[in-house]
């Protein structure tokens, strides 16, 4: 299982790298959600299947389509493609090259100290678990992430109608 | 020495059983597409294709031979990596998809706890085979059916997850043994009767079967998505739809069938008549209903569907907490 973490660790990482440096937006998309898929692993590796699946249903299989769907309709084209590689220029990925890299050391360092070897171990999570934890201690966050969520709801309703409506209406007027 | 002969033995046997389990999958999906048209050739009261060998059973073989040598063309505008992986995707997601089911008490891949929801990723990943054969395609009519596929995949796909949580509550679990093993006094079906017709109606969707084929619908949009797609390229496309078809089937006779249980017969039988029973089910449907206008079957899935999961998962949970003795 060490080695199942580590190796879709990498990927995880080779994967978001390409995300950065991709110069067509849909090739760069795909690799993102390459990267998902290896996070998802990554919660299997450590034993936590439900929350793998999750990750690939919710993440790679609703959200991605929609970034995908949204960028498939922008009529990408060479210039496009040119002009992303004129932005990926030394001068702009210098600076946040170098903040990121001071992160990934404190993040090394901080991993220095812990015992990784024991961190890779455990017993296998199943989805009543992860229920009777959430309906348990966290019933107050899941209650108030069911509110947040019904609001979300009701704005995204509000902001549909008014344009569904006028769709509607010109359809059945025609 | 022994012990570690005995688990070879142990290995290499499930390994062959996984192995005849993709085979049989895939045969199956490619014997439906002559079934299905000497089907449709019975209903539509003509005659089907019955010139190749005995009653047309070879027919199979002379589509295999033609469709392999078909000249395997990529258009030149089109997205060459991104073209070659989306039939690849089609296929691999379905096909990995039936590693969780139980087919009989000792015959299946995969034991789960989370089995169905890897259906639901599997089924999640599914979506990029159109939507990137569609847009690599670099085609107005594959993008239109792609942006239609996933339109439609996206919208039932999120009431085809609701509908299965009844089963999910009423067993306990997602591992699909449970679930199975749960039914032994009762099939799913009665007490989750809407349960099974939203996810019949979901399952057909997601597979694009008619009359839910609007991302192909041949009159509007000359075919969609895979209309570029040539030789085998195209064949993965049409055999991945038989093998979502095939999927769905062993699923719902898994949830909602009681699997493998039945009297006097084996269970494989069992399993399989069921199984032949809704696939039969699935041609009927393509042969006698017409297709409905896009948006009003969008309308359908939002307005009718998706509340009627709702509804079905509230009374379900309240008619398990009413029945259950007092847990505390």
């Amino acid at each position: 299982m060490e080695l199942a973490f580590y190796a879709s660790g990498l990927v995880a990482v080779l994967a978001t790298l390409r995300v950065i440096t991709s110069t067509n937006p849909i090739h760069a998309l795909l690799y993102l959600i390459v990267s998902l898929l290896a996070v998802a692993l990554v919660f299997f590796a450590l034993g936590a299947p439900f929350a793998g699946a999750l990750e690939v249903i919710v993440y790679a299989g609703a959200i991605m389509v929609l970034f995908v769907f949204v960028v498939m309709m922008l009529n990408l084209n060479a210039a496009v493609t040119a002009r992303e590689r004129a932005w990926l220029g030394p001068r702009t990925w210098v600076g946040p090259s170098v903040l990121a890299a001071l992160l990934l050391v404190v993040l090394l360092a901080t991993l220095q100290h812990g015992d990784i070897g024991r961190v890779i171990e455990g017993d296998t999570l199943t989805a009543k678990a992860v229920g009777m934890v959430l309906f348990g201690p966290w019933l107050v966050v899941v209650e108030l992430v069911a509110m947040l969520l019904l609001a979300a709801l009701v704005t995204a309703s509000h902001v549909g109608r008014s344009v569904s409506r006028e769709a509607d209406s010109g359809r059945d007027g025609a | 020495m022994n012990g570690s002969t005995e688990m070879l033995v142990v290995v290499l046997a499930a390994m062959a059983q996984a192995l005849a389990i993709l085979a049989g999958a895939l045969l199956l999906a490619a014997v439906m597409t002559v079934v299905e048209r000497r089907l449709l050739g019975l209903w539509q009261d003509r005659h089907g294709p019955n010139r190749v060998g005995p009653w047309g059973s070879l027919q199979l073989v002379a589509d295999m031979i033609k469709i392999l040598f078909k000249e395997d063309w990529i258009p030149p505008f089109a997205d060459r990596a991104l073209f070659v992986l989306a039939p690849a995707i089609a296929m691999a997601s379905l096909l990995l998809s039936f590693m969780i089911i139980p087919w009989t008490p000792t015959w299946g891949v995969a034991d789960w706890h989370i089995g169905l929801l890897f259906f639901f990723a599997m089924a999640g990943i599914n979506v990029y085979a159109v939507l990137l054969g569609g847009w690599s395609s670099g085609n107005k009519y594959a993008l239109l059916g792609a942006m239609r596929a996933t339109a439609q995949t996206l919208s039932y796909e999120v009431f085809m997850g609701l509908s299965l949580m009844g089963v999910v509550a009423l067993a306990g679990s997602f591992n699909l043994r449970d679930i199975v093993a749960a039914q032994q006094g009762l099939w799913f079906i009665v007490p989750q009767f809407f349960g099974f017709c939203t996810f019949l109606v979901a399952g057909v969707a997601v597979t694009h079967r008619h009359p839910f084929d609007q991302p192909e619908a041949e009159q509007e949009l000359a075919d969609g998505y895979h209309i570029e797609y040539s030789g085998m390229k195209f064949g993965m496309f049409y055999v991945g739809e038989y093998l979502g078809m095939v999927l769905v089937s062993a699923l719902i006779v898994t949830l909602f069938f009681g699997g493998w249980h039945g009297p006097w017969l084996p269970p494989f039988v069992w399993f399989a008549l069921k199984t032949a029973a809704l696939l039969v089910l699935f041609v009927l449907l393509r042969a006698s209903l017409p297709r409905p206008r896009f948006d009003r079957m969008m309308s359908f899935g939002w307005r009718v569907c998706l509340p009627l999961t709702l509804i079905n998962l509230l009374v379900t949970g309240a008619a398990i907490l009413w029945l259950s003795p007092a847990a505390d």
